[in-house]
């Protein structure tokens, strides 16, 4: 598996994201915003951070990035595409996922450990948990209360395109979303950071179903 | 008319005194005339004054700094770069350094305090050190004060705005509360990198011939001689400083910060020397660069970068807009320098050069606007000053303070809900801690514990000051503080290292306050060469008073120590019910300046109890040879509220109780008395750790997995339901932040 890990200016989690993939063994590396190529990559990663120092809503300027295309494109011959925190942000700015990350409901940043369920266990992110099962990610963001009008929502629910949920709401997120997927189901992005969960040494390896399910997603896919 | 001859001349200059208003001295201005034999321009006239303000110069603390204690086998750079070295061995070394915007984030609390951060990062990775973690060390007045709740708010969104965006995690530090510094809080913040030492950068301006690049953000009106501002005395009725406060921008600061370490990778060849333009801008950063070479230079004002118009050579010397850096570079090689910032979107231009004459030449629009020798204006005329012994230490009871017992449960819960005791969380979690995914250890522990990637090793770090045991005696007092700061580094496992520090004082004209400072650097040296931590860099922040009143004596001191596998890395929360809680250090009757003491009479008094530095170091020895033998399954140092606190903070991180008995008396519970620790041992490592202690240890008890926690003392048995207590301890700071 060949992974892309995209970095705007303004990234901060690219490196993060680059080690934990490397952890897990995937040639991965980091490819600049600037470029508009992604053809030999099998999965794209959109890492945290504040891109372009998100000073008019998050995500907004990173869309138009020259990257941008090619990760639509990506996204369009079905590869997998992750958006974490800033990544998640620009996938919807982008429209590549539906609904927008507001203010958290009490404004500031906060950065904790919170449990997360399992909402979708047959989806190329999870398939290594349990349905229910719950898991503990670190998260970092002053932007991540998920909004989606009702209808939309709705749909999400019906087709099962939630994959992840707050046990404890911190921000706000509309029906606890914590982490959503395109109706494909190769199109995702989620507000925790798995990729801080990964080493044994930070005290918290409940991150590494996740980076096993993209593995074992895309090694099916290949095989198939 | 040329844009300069708008300014005032020399003889207005001279005639309006105006540079009385920019805290030069009627004496430094006569010494100025009398050494360039001339009267100096406007221009002359505010660069001398930003060189020679005390935040530049420190022409006033020097006389004291110079007594640190700096050398011993691990340093490789000390005081007097952008911050100081360490090796930690494996070609490796450490790079920290603090810093305090004390004045600019009571003026505007969140630019002030972010551009704090922003200011110490840039020391740091000037160094060619790839930043690592940042720290904060904040003192405030009283939380039942409307305006320190405002900048509580403003300060810590400051820090979080800034630290966050740019991706470096804030680890630690610690906050207290004080009505001192209600009209003058505290926001010192010190950063830590790592690098290859042979990575390492020098701010010194080389080679004749040689360019100096502009890096960075462009110039703007911002921070206009904030040097000066930082080494004056606040008042009430002067609010209108806000010009002097800069304004960050953490997106372009990860910019420059990414691309300068980019550059010293890629062309360590041909970069001479880098230095962030910090404090008095590019006017101290170039000055200091040629006059450290002992060089001259001239710059091109024309040249530098501006997002204003019709800005004025004062205005383009003495400003501090954020995100600049220059860089000395030989001479025909410039352009890979400059190409690789516009790669990045970042201005990079040539503005001078290094010159053989000694002299710090300014051009502008066609004329030369400042010629002046360049180690008279890097040197200010030092200053001794005269010291006093404070009259209320003069004064002080030798008699130790008698805490009230009449109602020991009231006391403890009263205790943890105490602002400097309560669970800080509230705040902390609006910094992220664990960007990097390095972070062993994050906020609430002893220490901070960032990993090394790719290598065994961990460092520890942590600010931490009690400025009460410093205001009843400065020589004690600062002697805990280093103990302080090194117990919580050796409680993560770590060898502490080295020291940074923050030295934050009141005006030092009054001789009473000078003699704090002298006292308090004396202190720090006494117990730095007992644990063998040397202080490599630090800051002084002097004039901390506002209408006369000067906070207490405040010598942040940040600490860096190495663990060399990190695997061993302790924490401070109960693991396993059945696990023995021993105390190690002996407890005696230390309660002037205590928190107890505090809370029970709303002040401090009395003479400050002992400390004893062979006694510090055996206690640390003894823990840090536990940790290395894995004897321990949690450490915690004890500190304000005593071993009481201490019991409750390991229970409650652990979300298990205890059941502890002593023979003391139960107010022993709430001693401060130095060198304790602590800890909790498995059943089956009883016997060895026990020999290993000896009389020095004393066997308090078990941890258990009973909801209530238990404590039998000589005259009574208290007990208190763990979920209500941690309750209490953990949303104090909350509740009465909305109060």
């Amino acid at each position: 598996m060949r992974a892309a890990v995209i970095s705007f200016p303004g990234s901060n989690c690219d490196f993060d994201m680059l080690y934990a993939l490397q952890d897990f063994g995937v040639d991965a590396q980091i490819i600049s915003a600037k470029t508009n190529d992604l053809t030999n990559f099998d999965a794209i990663f959109l890492p945290g951070g504040f891109s372009y120092g998100d000073y008019l809503r998050t995500g907004a300027i990173a869309r138009f990035s020259p990257i941008m295309s090619a990760v639509t494109q990506a996204a369009n011959e079905g590869k997998i595409i992750v958006g974490i925190c800033n990544g998640f942000q620009i996938l919807t700015e982008a429209g590549l996922l539906p609904g927008q990350l507001l203010m958290n409901k009490n404004p500031g940043f906060i950065c904790d450990e919170v449990l997360l369920t399992i909402a979708n266990p047959d989806t190329a992110y999870t398939n290594t948990y349990n349905a229910n099962e719950k898991i503990l990610i670190p998260i970092a963001h002053g932007e991540g209360n998920y909004y989606a009008d009702e209808a939309t929502l709705d749909q999400l629910e019906n087709n099962h395109q939630v994959v992840f949920r707050y046990a404890d709401n911190p921000n706000g997120s509309a029906r606890d979303i914590a982490g959503i997927m395109n109706e494909q189901g190769n199109v995702f992005g989620m507000m925790p950071h798995p990729e801080r969960a990964v080493d044994p040494i930070t005290g918290n390896i409940d991150g590494q179903g996740f980076f096993k399910s993209i593995l074992s997603a895309i090694l099916t896919k290949v095989t198939a | 008319m040329t844009k300069v001859s708008k300014e005032m001349s020399p003889e207005q200059v001279r005639d309006s005194k105006i540079y009385l208003d920019w805290s030069l001295t009627q004496e430094e201005y006569e010494l100025i005339v009398a050494t360039l034999d001339r009267l100096p321009n406007f221009t002359e006239t505010g660069i001398f004054s930003g060189m020679w303000s005390e935040h530049v110069s420190y022409k006033k603390s020097k006389p004291i700094l110079k007594k640190f204690w700096s050398q011993n086998e691990r340093v490789l750079q000390g005081p007097g770069e952008g911050a100081g070295i360490l090796d930690i061995g494996d070609g490796q070394a450490v790079v920290f350094k603090a810093e305090s915007h004390n004045h600019p984030s009571f003026v505007e609390p969140y630019e002030g305090a972010a551009t704090g951060i922003g200011g110490i990062l840039r020391d740091i990775f000037s160094m060619g050190a790839q930043p690592i973690a940042a720290l904060d060390s904040l003192r405030f007045g009283e939380l039942n004060n409307p305006r320190t709740r405002h900048l509580v708010d403003g300060i810590i969104a400051g820090i979080a705005g800034y630290g966050n965006a740019i991706g470096i995690p804030t680890v630690g530090g610690e906050i207290a509360f004080d009505d001192v510094y209600a009209g003058n809080p505290l926001v010192n913040v010190m950063a830590v990198g790592l690098m290859e030492k042979t990575a390492m950068q020098v701010g010194q301006a080389k080679g004749v011939g040689n360019s100096v690049i502009y890096v960075g953000a462009k110039t703007g009106r911002d921070g206009i001689n904030g040097a000066s501002f930082a080494s004056a005395e606040f008042s009430s009725t002067h609010e209108s400083d806000r010009s002097a406060v800069q304004v960050g921008d953490p997106f372009l600061e990860k910019l420059v910060m990414d691309t300068t370490l980019q550059a010293v990778r890629e062309y360590a060849d041909i970069i001479v020397g880098i230095q962030d333009m910090g404090a008095a801008g590019l006017l101290s950063s170039s000055s200091e660069m040629a006059s450290k070479a002992g060089q001259g230079m001239t710059l091109n004002l024309d040249l530098v970068p501006q997002r204003e118009t019709n800005m004025t050579p004062y205005e383009l010397m003495l400003s501090e807009s954020q995100e600049r850096m220059l860089f000395v570079v030989k001479r025909g090689e410039e352009q890979a320098i400059i190409d690789l910032f516009e790669t990045n979107d970042l201005d990079a231009v040539i503005i001078g050069e290094v010159t053989d004459n000694e002299q710090f030449i300014l051009e502008f629009d066609g004329e030369i606007v400042a010629d002046v020798p360049i180690d008279f204006l890097t040197h200010a005329p030092k200053q001794d000053l005269p010291m006093a012994v404070p009259a209320r230490i003069k004064e002080l009871s030798s008699k130790q303070y008698l805490p009230d017992m009449s109602d020991l449960k009231k006391t403890v819960l009263s205790l943890i809900a105490q602002p400097t005791i309560a669970s800080k969380a509230a705040l902390f979690r609006h910094f992220d801690s664990m960007v990097r995914a390095d972070t062993v250890i994050k906020p609430g522990g002893d220490a901070a514990l960032i990993r090394v990637r790719g290598t065994q090793k961990a460092l520890a770090m942590t600010t931490d000051v009690n400025a009460r045991y410093l205001y009843l005696d400065p020589l004690k007092g600062a002697q805990m503080a280093v103990a302080e700061a090194a117990r919580n580094i050796v409680a993560t496992g770590a060898l502490p290292i080295g020291i940074t520090d923050g030295l934050n004082f009141g005006s030092p004209d009054n001789p009473e306050v000078y003699y704090e400072l002298d006292q308090a650097v004396s202190g720090i040296n006494i117990m730095a060469k007992q644990l063998n931590t040397p202080i490599i860099s630090g800051n002084v922040s002097l004039y901390n008073e506002t209408d006369g009143r000067a906070i207490y004596p405040t010598p942040m001191i940040g600490m860096v120590g190495l663990l060399e596998d990190v695997t061993k890395a302790t924490t401070i929360d109960f693991k396993n019910a059945g696990d023995v809680i021993y105390l190690i250090g002996e407890t005696e009757a230390s309660f002037n300046g205590s928190e107890i003491q505090k809370m029970q009479t709303g002040s401090i008094g009395g003479q400050l109890f002992d400390i004893d530095p062979t006694a510090e170091l055996k206690s640390q020895r003894l823990v840090l040879e536990g940790i290395d033998q894995k004897l321990f399954a949690s450490v915690h140092d004890l500190s304000e509220g005593g071993l009481i606190v201490s019991l409750l903070e390991s229970s409650f991180a652990g979300n298990l109780s205890f059941q502890v008995t002593t023979n003391w008396l139960s107010h022993y519970l709430f001693s401060e008395t130095p060198s304790r620790f602590l800890v909790s041992v498995p059943a089956d490592k009883m016997s060895y750790f026990e020999e290993l202690g000896g009389q020095y240890v004393t066997k308090l008890g078990l941890v258990t997995s009973d909801d209530d926690w238990q404590i039998t003392t000589a005259t009574e048995t208290l007990a208190g339901s763990r979920a209500e207590t941690k309750k209490i301890y953990q949303e104090s700071i909350s509740w009465q932040l909305k109060a």
